[in-house]
């Protein structure tokens, strides 16, 4: 029969029937982002998936990344994953604290040497170290440390994936992202401002069920939840290819649930999977609420222009285009983030930033 | 052929556009629901839709439901969480509905199957079953032949 230890061998010993398996499997792929036709191939893998280690590094942050994973409700499947995962070292989360915490992280080092997987959240201040230390160790020591015998990093959150907002300008600290230090092992980056929490244990439970981690886009973001843009997926999104904007955010455009663009909304630069995903339990999302996407997984979100300055895209009258809409809407979503990127690096180096102004701009 | 391209023009007249409003991904949806029944009835391939994936403007969910109306067959499992299997208005198109113990969603589905296979018993689970079938079979045989309960 099954190997013992794996997780198939856990489901079943909490009395868990194949009924009850597939289920979890069928959740799983939805977790995944995977499409369901792959259920048979999770099952097969989830069966025999061996439990893993799991370092948790936190450096220049505000708890934020940790707060979206932990106070998500965490679906029993999540904590079903979370639970099969041997989460050995997290400062934030784990009772041990100073030397003990630090005996604790490396006993699990040296016991799964080459086979741990580290999560970084928060960036690394190289400027002066003094401004982020963990029992007097530097967060750069602790990360090339640990780094050093890791399977893969996960870096969440935009700090530890692209500086953040402690790299905005000036960068005080003289953040830098985990990318920026570690050169030679597999680095998964799940940016957000926070992170989708089913997107941070969705890269998880990948590791888990393949053992290897998933596709990644140009900035190593894993390409299931990170390869469209919110532009792409927003239901906002007819009204954007019929030319209807809201102008300001009580007109009579914002009241019918017009697009947000000329109200300053980022989606058609960014990419991450809140437009299907939703947040708070798949409730709702920023532009459900009526408010423009801001980049939160983008680098230098933070210095891209200011949050209410729309987006420099030439808005050609497309009213002609509305009938096969549906079917060049992609390209021409592929065809403005790519306009955008490019804006948005001018916008980056001119640093532009949010002002007064900006918050109550109305046109 | 043309008895099949019959049913697929009546699906889609039953989805005018009146009252649509800002729902704009049911229509779609619901298409590819007519191609998905269509493929299952020619070549017996099945379609899974995870409607987690889908964008759904405010309304888009609910609109999506009552097209899809209430159809015969309506049950219920109870493993890691309710399920809920319902088969919709239009015979071998399933919503299938799963929550966790915490009555959470976890998974939200369309599937066009002639049963979707959490119905069905699983094997490993009949392999269980009839080793415990052995054992209560066991038990009350022994109280028949008058034997002494096994513990006293
Ligand atoms: S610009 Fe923003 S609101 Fe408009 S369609 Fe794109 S993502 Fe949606
Ligand atoms: S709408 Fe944009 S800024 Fe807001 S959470 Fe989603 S990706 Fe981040």
């Amino acid at each position: 029969m099954a190997e013992k230890n794996t997780l198939g061998d856990s489901l079943r010993r909490h009395g868990v029937s194949r009924r009850g398996f597939l289920k979890f499997c069928t959740a799983t792929a939805s977790l995944m982002a995977l499409p369901p036709t792959m259920v048979p191939a999770i099952a097969d893998a989830l069966e025999k998936a061996k439990r893993p280690s799991v370092i948790w590094l936190s450096f220049q942050e505000c708890t934020g990344c940790t707060e979206s994973l932990t106070r998500s409700h965490s679906p029993s499947v999540e904590s079903l994953i979370f639970d099969h995962i041997s989460l050995d070292y997290h400062h934030t989360l784990q009772a041990a604290a100073g030397d003990a915490a630090e005996a604790a992280r490396e006993a699990a080092m040296h016991e799964n040497k080459g086979k741990y997987i580290l999560v970084v959240d928060g960036s690394i201040p190289l400027g002066d170290p003094g401004y982020s230390t963990i029992a007097g160790i530097s967060n750069l020591q602790m990360l090339e440390e640990t780094a050093k015998d890791a399977a893969a990093i996960v870096a969440v959150g935009t700090c530890a994936a692209f500086g953040g907002l402690p790299q905005a300008n000036p960068n005080p600290t003289g953040a830098v992202s985990v990318s920026d230090i570690i050169k030679d092992k597999p680095i998964i980056n799940v940016s957000g401002c926070p992170p989708i929490p089913t997107v941070i244990t969705g890269v998880l439970a990948h590791f888990l069920t393949f053992g290897s981690i998933p596709d990644l886009d140009q900035y190593n973001r894993p390409k299931v939840f990170y390869g469209q843009s919110i532009h792409d997926r927003c239901y906002r999104r007819p009204f954007y290819d019929k030319g209807l904007f809201a102008e300001t955010f009580d007109d009579e455009g914002a009241k019918a649930g017009w697009c947000l663009y000329k109200l300053g909304c980022k989606g058609p630069m960014t990419y991450n999977a809140c437009a299907t995903t939703k947040w708070n339990q798949g409730t709702s999302w920023p532009v459900e609420s009526g408010h423009g996407c801001l980049g939160c997984s983008e680098p230098r979100f933070w210095d891209a222009g200011g949050f209410y300055n729309a987006l420099s895209v030439p808005i050609s009258d497309n009213s002609q285009t509305v009938a096969f809409a549906a079917a060049a809407g992609l390209a021409l979503g592929a065809a403005a983030a790519g306009l955008n990127y490019k804006t948005k690096d001018e916008a980056a180096k001119a640093h532009g930033t949010v002002t007064i102004d900006d918050l109550e701009k109305s046109s | 052929m043309s008895v099949l391209d019959n049913k697929t023009s009546e699906t889609i007249s039953t989805h005018g556009e009146g009252g649509a409003g800002m729902t704009h991904n049911t229509l779609p949806l619901l298409n590819e629901v007519s191609h998905a029944l269509k493929r299952l009835l020619r070549t017996g391939e099945s379609t899974i839709i995870d409607l987690r994936a889908i964008p759904f403007g405010p309304g888009d969910e609910t609109r999506l439901m009552t097209l899809l109306g209430e159809g015969e067959v309506n049950a219920s499992l109870d493993t890691l969480g309710k399920t809920t299997v319902k088969e919709t208005r239009f015979s071998g198109v399933w919503l299938v509905d799963h929550y966790n113990s915490e009555e959470e969603r976890i998974a939200f589905q369309i599937e066009v199957i002639e049963i979707p296979e959490l119905l069905r018993a699983q094997t490993e689970d009949m392999y269980q079953s009839l080793d415990r079938l052995g054992e209560v079979l066991e038990k009350e045989m022994l109280k028949l032949n008058g034997g002494s309960p096994p513990i006293q």
